[in-house]
């Protein structure tokens, strides 16, 4: 079964007098554990495709799997309960809330789930030891740098588990050397717990990372590559 | 219920994220409520001792007459119950204090001047506890049993009459048989009370004098009872009642002077009305404040629901930020009302104006009275009301679209 697939999505954004076609007929089909890059230019449609997959945006027309189940036809509540249980989200900035602590954010899914609070404190602590936070679990995302904050953010979007790790511009904010830390983490993040990962990037060397890169322009995918095999 | 401790947290702490901001608002609520609570306390004393002086003035809590009686107050109405009969009834009942009277209408006449006034034909042992008498603010002194042959007058009246204490004066009634009835008296006492108006209108004589003079034996023209609170009297009336028969009516003060009654229960209401009134005006701070709150969290409100809080999450954390913005000014507003009236208990002196206070009954000293059940009243019409105002904003932050929100700049 398929992690995430999508069959023939349309959006059409007006801007101005002008419409946009940010999704023309997109259909992709992502296997559980890939590590798949969605790259395009500014504009090629790449963050409207990640938010239908998350179902933070609701396409025109086509449809959304993810696990196999259809959910571009769910209201509100049901899109946030998938998006709950299935799906971690890291996004480009703005990733915290600000007044919890480290800790606090990366239990904040957990906390939602309705997981127990040892069960939450284990977890967090694991996972935020594994992105290099020993330490600054008390820290409020104020008195953390770009790429702490990011790891953070990485570490609640993995702690619970979710099937499907969804990410837009990860590395957009961040220095060359936290970039590659931040992706090194995705990649080992990826194979040691099997997470299928979808990062939209137009961030070249985040690309390298990816077992599967998918290029956008305008709306359309127009190349699709293996790059493990290649 | 799993999610309210993380809605608390995060309310709690974004509360104090702009913390000037919420000690403002917290100073404004805490002063609002501080004002519901401080004004219902000076209008309850008004109302409470306009109520209990009126009381006290005569009616008791119940009284008791001859079904007649109250459309036509003679002594043809009275109640031919014998004193020894009636302290059957009701010696040893369990009234907090219960007097037999005479009361009837008469005019009082000094060697200059005539007035019509209220006849009371008291025992004084009797009276003690039930009626306004401050009995050692007596001028002279007052009556010292139901035989005494003197009368007590108001100060004002013994004004009118241009008489004093040790003068005499004449009393005329009618008897029963529609004859005249009259006696001398010498003026042993001048009475004070809260307004001039009661001052001119009663004239106490022994109730045993009356009596005589009356040619009624020892039959009465009404019995007082007193209840511990005249805001409940039905169990004293209940007593009254169940040991009397259709002979007499028996009636609650309320019953006998409605104005009062009325002013009681316009009390209640004029209170709600002024506790919602003073809400409304905060209610434009609170809405302010959450309408801020929420406008400067957008993006923050947008990557909760991303992340996959429901709406309704976000509807209650505004709500609960909403309530505990409100709770904490209530427990200031409450503390304050509570440190300001309960030194004040002692009463205001309102001299000043006594002239305008007494055509409404209102004596020149004021007792604030703090009742819990108007700081109950007061929390829970904040509370509720605060609830309500805070929908508006609370269900604008949970209809915010997560992709647009979370873009937000």
């Amino acid at each position: 079964m398929s992690a995430v697939r999508c069959v023939d999505l349309c959006k059409t954004y007006r801007q101005g007098d002008q419409d946009i076609k940010a999704l023309d007929h997109v259909s992709i089909d992502i296997a559980k554990g890939q590590f798949v890059c969605l790259s395009a230019p500014s504009g090629g449609g790449k963050t409207t495709l990640l938010n239908a997959i998350g179902g933070l945006d609701i396409p025109d027309s086509g449809e959304v799997y993810i696990a196999g189940e259809r959910i571009d036809n769910l209201n509100k509540g049901e899109l946030a309960d998938i998006r709950l249980k299935q799906i971690g989200f890291v996004f480009q900035a703005y990733n915290l809330i600000p007044v919890l602590s480290a800790r606090e954010n990366v239990e904040f899914v957990m906390q939602v789930q309705g997981v127990p609070s040892a069960e939450r404190i284990k977890k967090s602590t694991a996972i935020l030891k594994e992105v290099g936070l020993e330490g600054l679990e008390d820290r409020r995302p104020a008195e953390m740098s770009g790429g702490q904050q990011q790891r953070v953010a990485v570490a609640r979007a993995v702690a619970s588990r979710p099937a499907l790790v969804l990410a837009d511009e990860p590395t957009a904010n961040l220095d060359s050397k936290t970039a590659d830390e931040l992706m090194a983490l995705f990649t080992e993040l990826n194979e040691h717990h099997n997470t299928t990962f979808v990062i939209a990037t137009h961030d070249q060397r985040v690309m390298t990372y990816a077992g599967r890169l998918i290029r956008m322009l305008d709306g359309r995918i127009v190349d699709d590559i293996n790059q493990r095999a290649a | 219920m799993r999610l309210f401790g993380v809605l608390f947290r995060l309310a709690w702490r974004n509360l104090w994220r702009n913390h000037r901001r919420t000690i403002i608002m917290l100073g404004a609520i805490g002063v609002g409520v501080w004002a519901m609570i401080f004004m219902t306390a000076l209008t309850r004393g008004m109302v409470d001792q306009m109520i209990i002086d009126s009381i006290a003035v005569l009616p008791g809590h119940v009284q008791m007459h001859h079904p007649d009686f109250p459309d036509d107050p003679s002594v043809s109405n009275r109640m031919l119950i014998s004193e020894a009969d009636l302290k059957k009834k009701f010696d040893g009942a369990g009234f907090k204090a219960w007097a037999g009277r005479v009361r009837v209408p008469a005019v009082i006449s000094s060697e200059r001047e005539s007035r019509g006034v209220t006849l009371l034909g008291v025992d004084p042992d009797a009276e003690r506890g039930i009626s306004f008498f401050n009995y050692d603010e007596v001028d002279g002194r007052f009556l010292v049993d139901a035989s005494d042959q003197g009368i007590v007058i108001g100060r004002r009246l013994a004004e009118t009459l241009e008489t004093g204490i040790g003068k005499r004066v004449v009393l005329m009634s009618q008897d029963p048989d529609n004859e005249i009835a009259d006696r001398g008296f010498r003026v042993i006492g001048l009475y004070s009370a809260n307004t001039k108006a009661v001052e001119e209108a009663y004239a106490f004589v022994g109730k045993a004098t009356v009596q005589k003079m009356l040619h009624i034996g020892d039959t009465t023209t009404e019995v007082v009872f007193l209840s511990d609170d005249y805001r409940n009297v039905e169990a004293t009336f209940q007593a009254v009642m169940s040991a009397t028969d259709e002979s007499v009516s028996v009636r609650r003060w309320y019953e006998i002077d409605t104005y009062l009654g009325t002013m009681l229960g316009v009390m209640d209401g004029f209170v709600l009305i002024w506790i919602v009134v003073i809400f409304l005006a905060l209610s434009f701070g609170l809405v302010n404040t959450l309408v801020m709150a929420v406008f400067e969290r957008v993006r923050e409100i947008g990557l909760m629901l991303a992340l996959g809080m429901k709406p309704g999450s976000i509807l209650g954390q505004i709500i609960i930020e909403s309530m505990l913005l409100l709770t904490l000014g209530l427990a200031a507003g409450n503390f304050l009302a509570w440190a300001t009236i309960v030194p004040l208990q002692d009463g205001i002196d309102i001299s000043v104006v006594a002239d305008g206070l007494e055509m409404w009954g209102v004596s020149s000293m004021l007792y604030p009275k703090l009742y819990a059940s108007d700081m109950f009243l007061a929390t829970g019409v904040v509370l509720l009301l605060g609830f309500l105002a805070s929908l508006s904003p609370a269900w604008r932050a949970s209809r915010y679209v997560p992709v647009e929100a979370i873009t937000k700049v």
